[in-house]
């Protein structure tokens, strides 16, 4: 459909972001709930879903902290983990090029896997970057407010929630990314990127703090550039100057 | 009082590194290799998280054939192959899953 009023562009990243919403529920859920049965204080719980915002890294944070591990470490932790989102954001510049910085903080703050990967695909989708930062927002402010919301209820219902995890939901998560990936799947490169951070996944996960995940990434990605170098081939004299 | 310090202190680790390339974006123009290597992360960080979702299931690996995620991926994945659009790979893969939970529950 051809509309593309801000509200309907708006309306659509909330609406591609839906599924991942949905499988992020049970997550903000749980990360009340764990909070709550740590006894921090509720403010402290929602601060953390307020101010940081992001997933994994509130989980290690309140684990850690409800074993005693000392301010820095946990900073520290907690940095590494999310240090995937400067990739994230980095591959996003071609959006933000047009706009002021007033736009671009909120929208760096609400940067998260989920928006990353239904901006992307937008991104690869569409020709033009015209109308990516208001779909932008609609995802990220949909998905901002949801995780607040489920972590507030996730606080009130404490130690009633059932076992949430085990429902799954986040297998919404699984098969979007797969949607997003599979399709830009184009070059045997692009194959063995994915292969190799599948393999490398699965072998270090049980790496602290979620650094299997960010050497994982790394690896796959030289590994996707140097087969792409070797069998593409490309004129040498191409590529910026280094005079 | 000490929370609220750690909670800003998480908040500012978080925040920078999302915000940097951001804020930087018009003085910083990307060498050739830096936007090449920029085409694979999606595929490689994606591929991780599904990875590790499919296989570990709260923080457990689940390595057999009775694992819906399994199943309900390998279905998603060949929808995604077929055609393009996100949202009949997601609604494949989720019906799929409702099939196989109810199915393996029983």
């Amino acid at each position: 459909m051809p509309s593309t009023s801000p509200q309907s562009i708006f309306i659509s990243g909330v609406k591609d972001i839906f599924p991942l919403v949905v499988a992020a529920m049970p997550f903000g859920l749980v990360f009340g709930a764990m909070g709550h049965a740590q006894g921090l204080a509720d403010w402290v719980i929602l601060s953390i879903s307020i101010f940081v915002f992001a997933g994994a890294s509130q989980f290690i944070a309140i684990t850690m902290l409800a074993t005693g591990a000392a301010l820095p470490v946990i900073v520290l932790t907690v940095f590494i983990v999310n240090l995937r989102h400067m990739l994230y954001s980095v591959s996003l510049i071609p959006i933000v090029q047009g706009l002021t910085q007033k736009w671009r903080w909120p929208m760096a703050f609400a940067l998260t896997d989920e928006t990353f990967a239904v901006v992307y695909n937008k991104m690869s989708l569409s020709g033009t970057h015209q109308h990516l930062p208001i779909y932008y927002l609609g995802s990220a402010v949909f998905m901002y407010l949801n995780w607040i919301l489920c972590t507030w209820i996730g606080i009130l219902l404490g130690s009633q929630l059932p076992s949430l995890t085990s429902f799954g939901l986040d297998i919404a998560m699984v098969v979007a990314f797969i949607g997003i990936v599979v399709p830009n799947l184009k070059l045997p490169s692009h194959w063995l990127c994915a292969i190799t951070a599948a393999a490398c996944g699965l072998l270090t996960y049980q790496w602290p703090h979620q650094t299997g995940l960010l050497i994982s990434s790394l690896l796959a990605i030289v590994v996707g550039v140097l087969a792409e170098n070797r069998l593409v081939k490309k004129s040498p004299a191409e590529g910026d100057s280094h005079e | 009082m000490n929370e609220m310090l750690l909670i800003a202190a998480m908040a500012a680790v978080t925040f920078i590194p999302r915000l940097l390339p951001f804020a930087l974006a018009s003085r910083l123009r990307l060498p050739k290799p830096m936007q090449q290597a920029l085409s694979y992360v999606p595929i490689a960080i994606l591929s991780v998280i599904i990875v590790q979702s499919i296989f570990y299931r709260n923080g457990a690996l689940a390595l057999h054939l009775t694992n819906p995620f399994l199943w309900a991926s390998l279905v998603a994945f060949i929808t995604a192959l077929i055609q393009k659009r996100l949202f009949v790979t997601i609604l494949m893969g989720l019906l799929s899953y409702s099939i196989l939970k109810f199915w393996l529950l029983h």
